[in-house]
């Protein structure tokens, strides 16, 4: 479809980038003291959007010759994305780390993240792939340096630079080996030519996507290329690092997935990795590797820990090393575990970050020292942490439990190669539970009873009871969700 | 009534509720509220056994709703002859539990609401027949019981509470992986009945990693399983967890959640891989027999009274599986019969009741007196039955009851698993006297240094057991008595679903018979 035609079929985009708009020249008019009400208009516009998203039709087609896709995959992740999104901007609003700064420009730079990310979920072209990314990862360097006067905040913001310029570098060198083995840059005639390749060629194919795994891996910070993951998130604002914990992960495992499936297992036939056209690759292995070390890592360095935010931090590439143990069955189960792990994870995650912006309002820190006591204090929220912890280490009747029963079932389905995933998995998530149940040991365990409870706001009561509840009753029926994101996945996938 | 069991398993949701709106500081109505709410439960229970007929071995009571169909996943609940007394045996001690319990004065709200929850969730298990459901309540007890422990107990709480949790997590989480393999392999169902027919054939045969799969599944789930009933070498959490729990959770513990494991061994392992019982049932008998002489002779080591009641249920649990390990003789052609199998199955499950009932009352009976001595230190005490005559004369009898008396209702159930293991497993059986000897030994010499001799200077104004303690060992007493002189009306409601079983795993196991 040429230009022009695809315009009709993009309005969402087109909606988000007046309202990009409409937000910078808001800001003009106003104070800096009323700058948060950008934030409003975000939220009320992005609202909008997430509706134009839902009511677009399912059909399956390629807008902007070929380089953007627009199928119910897409638009699954797109409301992941807007929903991380409109969490956090609420939060934001409540978040007294931005009181002395200005707020307007915070929030059209998370409109654009917002965009970069709708780009990077349908991008079935390798230029509009890498423009994506960059979108995403330049719009945040600025977020996580946001607090221009505290010095945390500038070295996150240095750090993520010269991580994500070298790693995005590294892919983008990946991506020139494709186009030079292939002569093409979008997927579908990339993988016809792959499916081709002479098999002298492998070398450099195999070059040529650990190249792109370092980019892969580290949008969604999978170990080794990770390393960026604890300073930023603990130097960026708390409401960033809640954001970058969720949504550019979303986005990634949407473009890996596309990725892995449309181009190098079988043009999307699901037929798992093995069965790849280029079957002589260990796909399956590598991946497997980098989930073990991912969630490994992740888990055993969370527990040493003595800030929340740097431990949710560690914990958050644990979390990636789960959903990337389904990636090497890479059969329709595996991704539909992963997609619905990825709802189950930003309910849980980002209402165990909202917590963290609540008890740093309040104390100034986020270490476990500050949270000492506050199941006492104020008992709701010390109950609302108590069932994230829950949920985050995947006990039943959570979603967190949900998430991990599908990812391990479809390991298991998956065949005997993978079993022995699901044994790494499972004593990873035994491991976790000794970190997350710090948590609630010092909300409860130490501290009495108050004579005067403290009650938080009532937008904070509303980001936890947003959070909250999904995170509880997603545990007990998950139908719905269910079957949304089989209707997501059904194009690609023949059989579920 | 309909559904009865449903009605069971959630009327402690409604009392939590209840809980839920009553101002802070209203302790009285608090422990009002949950004494009526298990109060009820247990007499739920009670009618549940008065319509329950014992002619049938099979499932009663049934209640099956869609749940997630995609997954075949449903709300089942069915109740049968091994799991009825298991639930009249919790109705009743989560009863003399919120009683146990009343002198507890710190978050008294939380603590209660807990003790519900935690009551949902071993409820759940004892009645869902759909695996997933049985997960889901299985892990359901963990927080609670987590909790319960952490601040209400000792001094070394939080170290006890959170090995607790690791221990019984690292446990469910290979009991999941052994779900999911049967899941996968038959036929993608959770109905644990429908399981139970399809699972013997379709796991024949099936290969991981070039070892049979039933052996693989039958571990993963016994390791489960065992760490909570426990089983040498997973008992470590136990007497830690218990000596540092207030007196009620120990009771529970003890009576109750130390059950779950040889009801989910029964329930799960024999009925859905007979083979397994076959290869196993050796190696079962064996680590029973190192439960009980490893217990003995921790427990006669010990100078904390209630560490020693801890290790006394590990001896005891021993029995238990030595008496399972008996299904196996059903099986052989060679002389050996159906009544050995019967007495050591029914002698295994009659022993989960009356170890449930007795060692509630053993520790109730240590909390007696360590609220008011406030310590537990066996060569600490002395001399004790001249000033608390009632008190000593109900510890004689619970701890003749532990040590197997006969005339009390612990001698029956572990004579039963004697005499059902012997024809199969002759050694293991003489061997554990020695366990017995130990069991004897270490009440008896407890006994007489808290109770005889000279009377510690201390505790000469000690008061007398007063009525809310006697009120809440008296029916543990009774029912100890009771069934040790008469165990008929007990055996006679099992005996049907025991029989059930025991043809089940003859029938489908391909190493029956040789």
């Amino acid at each position: 479809m040429n230009n022009l035609q695809s315009l009709q079929y993009y309005y969402p985009e087109i909606l988000l980038t007046l309202l990009i708009l409409v937000s910078i020249i808001y800001d003009l008019f106003l104070d800096k003291s009323k700058s948060g009400r950008v934030g409003v208009v975000l939220i009320v516009g992005l609202v909008i959007i997430a509706f134009s998203i839902l009511i677009q039709d399912e059909k399956v087609t390629s807008l902007f010759t070929n380089s953007v896709a627009k199928d119910p995959f897409s638009q699954f992740f797109k409301i992941t994305i807007i929903l991380a999104t409109l969490i956090v901007s609420v939060l934001s609003l409540k978040n007294k780390e931005l009181k002395i700064y200005r707020k307007g420009e915070y929030f059209t730079l998370l409109g654009i993240v917002t965009f970069g990310l709708f780009l990077m979920v349908s991008a079935i072209d390798l230029i509009m792939l890498y423009l994506s990314i960059e979108i995403v990862s330049i719009i945040s360097f600025v977020l996580a340096g946001y607090l221009k006067q505290n010095t945390r905040s500038n070295e996150a913001a240095l750090k993520y630079v010269v991580y994500g310029g070298f790693s995005s570098g590294i892919m983008l060198f990946g991506l020139s080996y494709i186009f030079g083995l292939t002569g093409s840059t979008n997927y579908f005639e990339v993988q016809q030519a792959l499916s081709n390749l002479p098999s002298q060629s492998n070398t450099a194919l195999i070059i040529a996507i650990i190249m792109m795994l370092a980019g892969f891996g580290y949008k969604i910070s999978a170990v080794p290329f990770h390393f960026w993951t604890p300073d930023v998130y603990e130097g960026s604002p708390t409401t960033i690092t809640a954001f970058l914990s969720v949504a550019p992960k979303a986005g990634a495992f949407a473009m890996m997935i596309r990725f892995f499936n449309q181009v190098l297992a079988d043009g999307g036939a699901m037929q798992g990795l093995d069965n790849s056209s280029v079957a002589e690759i260990p796909w399956a292995q590598i991946l497997s590797i980098m989930a073990i070390i991912t969630m490994t890592l992740g888990n055993i360095v969370a527990i040493q820990q003595d800030s929340i935010k740097r431990m949710l931090a560690y914990s958050s590439v644990a979390h990636a090393g789960y959903m990337l143990l389904a990636m090497p069955v890479m059969s329709g189960e595996s991704i539909y575990a992963i997609m619905i792990y990825l709802i189950m994870y930003l309910f849980m995650n980002l209402g165990a970050f909202s917590i963290v912006v609540l008890v740093k309002n309040k104390t100034g820190g986020e270490s476990f020292e500050d949270f000492k006591g506050l199941g006492w204090e104020m008992p709701f929220v010390g109950a609302i942490m108590t069932l994230f912890m829950v949920s985050l280490t995947g006990l039943p009747p959570t979603a967190g439990f949900i998430g991990k029963f599908y990812i391990f079932a479809s390991l298991i389905k998956g065949g005997e190669p993978f079993y022995y995933l699901v044994f790494i998995g499972a004593i990873n998530s035994v491991i976790s539970l000794y970190y997350y149940l710090k948590v609630v040991k010092v909300m409860y365990f130490s501290g009495e009873q108050n004579e005067v409870l403290k009650t938080p706001g009532i937008i904070m009561v509303t980001i936890l009871l947003l959070t909250g509840l999904p995170t509880l009753f997603l545990g007990v029926y998950w139908v719905p969700l269910a079957t949304w994101v089989q209707n997501s996945l059904i194009f690609f996938v023949q059989t579920i | 009534m309909e559904n009865i069991l449903s009605l069971i398993i959630w009327l402690p949701i409604v009392g939590i509720g209840i809980i839920a709106f009553i101002p802070r500081g209203k302790n009285d109505l608090i422990r009002i509220v949950s004494a009526i709410t298990t109060g009820i439960q247990f007499l739920l229970t009670l009618v549940l056994w008065g319509d329950f007929d014992k002619s049938i071995g099979s499932m009663q009571f049934m209640e099956r709703l869609d749940w997630i169909p995609s997954l075949n996943i449903s709300y089942i609940l069915g109740i049968d002859g091994l799991s009825l007394p298991m639930v009249i045996l919790t109705g009743l001690l989560f009863f003399i539990a919120v009683f146990v319990s009343w002198s507890i004065e710190k978050a008294v709200k939380g603590y209660y609401a807990l003790l519900l929850l935690l009551n949902v969730g071993v409820m759940g298990v004892f009645l869902s027949l759909d695996f997933f459901l049985f997960y889901v309540f299985w892990e359901v007890m963990l927080l609670p019981m987590y909790f319960l422990i952490g601040m209400w107990g000792g001094p070394q709480r939080e170290y006890a509470a959170i090995k607790f949790f690791l221990y019984t997590l690292f446990g469910s989480v290979l009991m999941l992986i052994g779900v999911l393999g049967l899941y996968f392999t038959c036929g993608q169902t959770f109905d644990i009945l429908e399981l139970q027919q399809v699972a013997p054939t379709a796991l024949n045969g099936v290969l991981w990693w070039g070892v049979s799969a039933i052996k693989i599944i039958w571990v993963l789930l016994f390791i489960g399983f065992a760490i909570k009933v426990p089983v040498f070498p997973f008992h470590t959490w136990l007497p830690l967890a218990h000596v540092e729990a207030p007196t009620a959770i120990s009771v529970l513990l003890a009576g109750i959640l130390l059950k779950l494991g040889v009801y989910g061994i029964i329930r799960v392992n024999y009925g859905l891989m007979p083979d397994g019982v076959y290869w196993f049932s050796g190696a079962l008998a064996f680590l029973g027999l190192i439960n009980v002489i490893w217990g003995g002779l921790c427990a006669l080591a010990q100078t904390d009274l209630k560490k020693l009641v801890a290790y006394s249920s590990v001896n005891h649990m021993g029995y238990t599986l030595i008496g399972m390990a008996a299904v196996v003789a059903a099986g052989e052609s060679n002389g050996l019969n159906l009544k050995a199998a019967q007495a050591g199955l029914g002698g295994a499950v009659f022993q989960m009741f009356n170890h449930g009932t007795i060692s509630a009352m053993l520790f109730i009976l240590v909390g007696v007196i360590y609220d008011r001595a406030h310590h537990r230190d066996i060569e600490g005490f002395g001399g004790l039955a001249s000033q608390m005559p009632v008190y000593t004369g109900i510890t004689a009898i619970a701890f003749f009851a532990g040590l197997g008396l006969p005339g009390l209702s612990g001698f029956v159930s572990e004579a039963m698993c004697f005499i059902g293991a012997f024809p199969v497993y002759k050694g293991i059986v003489i061997a554990s006297t020695i366990g017995i000897l130990l069991n004897a030994a270490y009440f008896l010499w407890a006994f007489q240094r808290v109770f005889f001799g000279k009377l510690n200077e201390k505790y000469t104004d000690i008061p007398e057991i007063n009525k809310r303690e006697l009120f809440t060992v008296v029916p543990l007493l009774i029912i100890t008595l009771f069934f040790g002189i008469y165990p008929a009306p007990y055996l006679d409601a099992i005996s049907s679903t025991m029989n059930v079983i025991i043809e089940h795993v003859v029938s489908l196991s391909t190493l029956a018979s040789m």
